[in-house]
């Protein structure tokens, strides 16, 4: 092959492209056996056996809370398997709880940053660029070691109502306890759900035929509050409250949410309201005025205004933010570690990795939940995506 | 009752003189009332936050300044003085908190350092610099002022290779290769060539530099602690992750090399998917794993490349939205001209995409700065470190409030005004776009 027809192979488009992808993976597989000759010579080194099988050793740390056990963790007889398993599920517990504070708290703090009142406005921005600017982990550390355990010892809890108790070890909340014929109350729920769902769709239908309205919101409202407060009333209430009481040095019946908990939750909720305060503020400004004086000109109610014009359109701007604002709030509770919250990360990722000494398995295993994790939360919020966007025709 | 005396008049139409309108319609009032009193609920609003106001202001403004003590001892000492914040704490460990354990008689190392990049970075944010300084300037922080920070901040840099007689080989040989390349390149006006050839120079005169280190001695990386090591976190974190970012950028965008472009797809996503904390663990706990028997980083540089690695793929995401807004008769101009993938990147792409971004950059920015914090989990002195152990010290036990006041002060100010600075920038960017 002479100089000059590798000169014209080498300006082949084609040509190089191959070249170039032949070079870098074959620099990256090197570098990969690099790295995993390296890795079994250390594990030798260190006599750790790679491979899932500490899986099933005895863990025998404690890795769980009183009231929050819902693996029904024993520490005497849990492998390292309960322990992530528990880790897992005490991680799912705060996430949910913070997704929820922090969108109710997110659009509160969202809708008064657009208050007409100057005040108001300013105290929501306020605090929003308080929240914002500050590491999370800050807040963290705040909220657990200056406010939480500033609280009072469990002696001396703050009463609140004579129902919930608050001290620096746990908040004692009470706790419902069902029995004898709930599944009627329940039943009359699901039903109360169906029923209202057929009626708006019977509703749209005869107001898409008819152009008559009927009004769907208020029914629906007083059915699903009516009708199971109807079966509590027949089933003669089949619902107790187990009041937490003070019983020597610690509190007897009710829920305990131990103080990291708490502190994870509020210091999660609080911050990543913040954000979502100003998804929401962007979302309701992006909707055009002329949407609205539209609106208007066709007679529409303000409160069907924003509920058929405003919101809709809103939406469909916050979500996919909203979407990755999740995420970012379950990943985020992984911090939970430096208040020694029990989550994935403190007692596998820590813990047991001290224990085992199976560093690879364990952070790739860890790893791999918030990638699912990760991955359900944006396959479903791609979903309600979906469905809230606009269907061009 | 005045104007009921006044006798009335008639004017022409049109010819009525203007009047100012009524006391309640103008001026201070006007605004209390649209603003703060403009209906019922409104007014409560109002109210209410006025009296929660009134209840809470006086007893914080009294903590935090008029009785706060502002000398002291020790904790005991400072609740003797008063019952407000504890500052004298701040002030008596205010070294501590800004350097670590950092040697105090070379404080002046990083404060050199610091200055330097405070103020040729001041030439880049002011906007009415010359471009051609800002050029400079760009040039000076990108290529020489990072190894003059590592000369200035860890001294010397011993290389093992150097030592030996095939590695001063190797290096002469690369030397010599360099020093034809860029001259070849120079002569035909090859730009891959003289690249190519000016960067290995670049490389072997980095390398020379950092062994020589500005001649101090050497001090850990490891004995870097307090907002010094959360600034070099963040900062050389952003610096490297800019570069990489955009390599990972085009990688993902690449035509026609799939393997390439399924590679930048996997490594963006999973490590956006997962919590920087699990990478920081991965890199202090994995990374010993995976180096040959007697090599080892610090904690610092392990904690670095995770960061790096971490925010590397948040910055290619930024930027591949600059990238995806570059019209593609942009591309295909730089084609029809030309231009070969890297100058047409360099000279047509790059240039419009990162300018798009910047706002993006600055935002990812404060959120690297933020998460920088999080080194104090793995055991790094960072500032939030410094803080809680300051605050476990036997002496200021008990002055949890003040230590992370400060440190929360001390990122909100950093953070806040470098989010103005962004939005600032996003309005004069925007108004550049539309004239």
């Amino acid at each position: 092959m002479s100089a000059k027809s590798i000169t014209r192979l080498w300006y082949d488009r084609k040509f190089r492209r191959i070249i170039i992808q032949v070079v870098s993976f074959a620099v990256f597989l090197a570098f990969v056996l690099f790295i995993f000759d390296n890795t079994q010579t250390n594990l030798k080194r260190l006599n750790i056996t790679p491979g899932f099988a500490f899986m099933d050793d005895i863990a025998g740390f404690v890795a769980a809370y009183p009231n929050m056990n819902l693996t029904g963790f024993d520490v005497n007889k849990s492998t390292h398997l309960d322990v992530f398993f528990t880790g897992l599920v005490n991680t799912l517990l705060v996430a949910v709880a913070g997704i929820i504070f922090a969108t109710i708290l997110g659009f509160v703090l969202g809708i008064l940053r657009l208050s007409q009142n100057v005040l108001i406005s300013f105290i929501a921005a306020a605090w929003v660029e308080l929240m914002r600017n500050v590491p999370l982990l800050l807040w963290i550390l705040i909220w657990y070691f200056a406010v939480i355990l500033s609280l009072p010892s469990v002696k001396a809890s703050i009463s609140v109502l004579d129902m919930f108790y608050l001290n620096q070890r746990y908040f004692a909340v009470p706790q419902a306890d069902f029995h004898g014929s709930f599944g009627l109350v329940f039943g009359a729920f699901i039903a109360s759900i169906v029923i209202s769902v057929g009626l708006a769709r019977w509703a749209k239908k005869r107001q898409e035929a008819t152009g008559q309205f009927f009004p769907v919101l208020y029914p629906s409202l007083g059915l699903i509050v009516g009708l199971p407060f109807l079966a509590l009333a027949v089933s003669g209430f089949p619902v107790t409250w187990e009041i937490p009481v003070l019983k020597g040095f610690n509190f007897r019946g009710g829920v305990q949410l131990p103080a990291q908990y708490a502190a994870m939750v509020i210091a999660l909720s609080v911050y990543t309201s913040a954000y979502i305060a100003e998804l929401v503020r962007a979302g309701i400004l992006a909707v055009n005025s002329g949407q609205i004086d539209a609106a208007k000109a066709i007679g529409l109610q303000p409160g069907r205004i924003m509920r058929l014009v405003i919101v809709p359109q809103a939406m469909r701007v916050i979500i996919p933010p909203l979407t990755s604002n999740y995420l970012n709030l379950t990943k985020n509770t992984s911090l939970a570690v430096a208040i020694g919250y029990l989550d994935l990360v403190n007692v596998f990722a820590g813990v047991s990795l001290m224990q085992t000494g199976n560093a690879l398995e364990i952070i790739m295993l860890t790893m791999l939940v918030y990638l699912t994790l990760s991955l359900i939360i944006s396959l479903f919020m791609n979903y309600y995506n979906k469905r809230m966007a606009i269907v061009e025709r | 009752m005045m104007d009921a005396k006044a006798p009335a008049q008639t004017y022409p139409t049109g010819q009525h003189p203007q009047l100012v309108p009524p006391a309640t319609e103008r001026g201070i009032i006007k605004w209390f009332r649209e603003r703060l009193f403009n209906n019922w609920y409104n007014t409560v609003a109002t109210v209410i936050v006025l009296y929660i106001a009134y209840l809470g202001l006086p007893p914080l403004i009294n903590w935090l300044f008029i009785d706060a003590v502002w000398e002291a001892k020790n904790n005991k000492d400072c609740w003797a003085q008063g019952h407000g914040a504890c500052w004298g704490f701040i002030k008596n460990r205010f070294l501590f908190f800004m350097y670590g354990f950092y040697d105090i008689d070379s404080i002046w190392r990083p404060n050199t350092a610091g200055i330097m990049l405070a103020s040729v970075g001041a030439i880049i944010v002011f906007p009415q610099t010359p471009d051609i300084w800002k050029r400079y300037a760009a040039m000076f922080l990108a290529f020489v002022f990072p190894w003059l920070a590592v000369g200035l901040l860890v001294g010397p840099v011993r290389f093992t290779t150097w030592d030996t007689t095939t590695g001063q080989m190797l290096t002469g040989l690369a030397c010599l290769a360099a020093v034809y390349f860029a001259w070849r390149g120079h002569q035909n006006n090859d730009a891959m060539k003289r690249l190519f050839g000016l960067s290995i120079i670049y490389i072997i005169a980095v390398m020379v530099f950092c062994t020589w280190g500005l001649g101090l001695p050497e001090l850990e990386s490891r004995s870097f602690g307090g907002l010094l090591l959360t600034l070099v976190l963040a900062i050389t974190s952003i610096s490297v992750s800019l570069p990489l970012g955009i390599m990972l950028a085009l990688g993902r965008r690449a035509h026609g090399m799939p393997a390439l472009k399924y590679f930048c797809i996997v490594v963006i996503e999973i490590f956006r998917a997962v919590p920087l904390i699990t990478v920081l663990f991965m890199a202090v706990f994995m990374i010993p794993l995976f180096l040959p028997q007697g090599m080892s980083f610090d904690d610092v540089i392990s904690a670095l490349i995770g960061m790096i690695i971490f925010n590397s793929c948040y910055m290619a995401e930024t930027v591949r939205g600059g990238l995806q807004a570059i019209p593609r008769g942009q591309y295909e101009a730089g084609d029809s001209i030309g231009l070969n993938f890297y100058l047409s990147t360099r000279l047509v792409i790059m240039p419009q995409a990162l300018k798009i971004v910047i706002p993006g950059i600055v935002s990812l920015f404060i959120g690297i700065f933020k998460d920088s914090s999080l080194v104090s989990i793995i055991g790094l002195f960072d500032i939030l470190n410094v803080a809680k152990t300051s605050i476990t010290d036997t002496k200021w036990i008990g002055l949890e409030w003040e230590g992370y006041a400060f440190v929360a002060f001390l990122f909100w100010i950093f953070c806040f005004s470098m989010s103005r600075y962004s939005q600032w920038l996003e309005k004069r960017l925007d108004r550049d776009h539309k004239s």
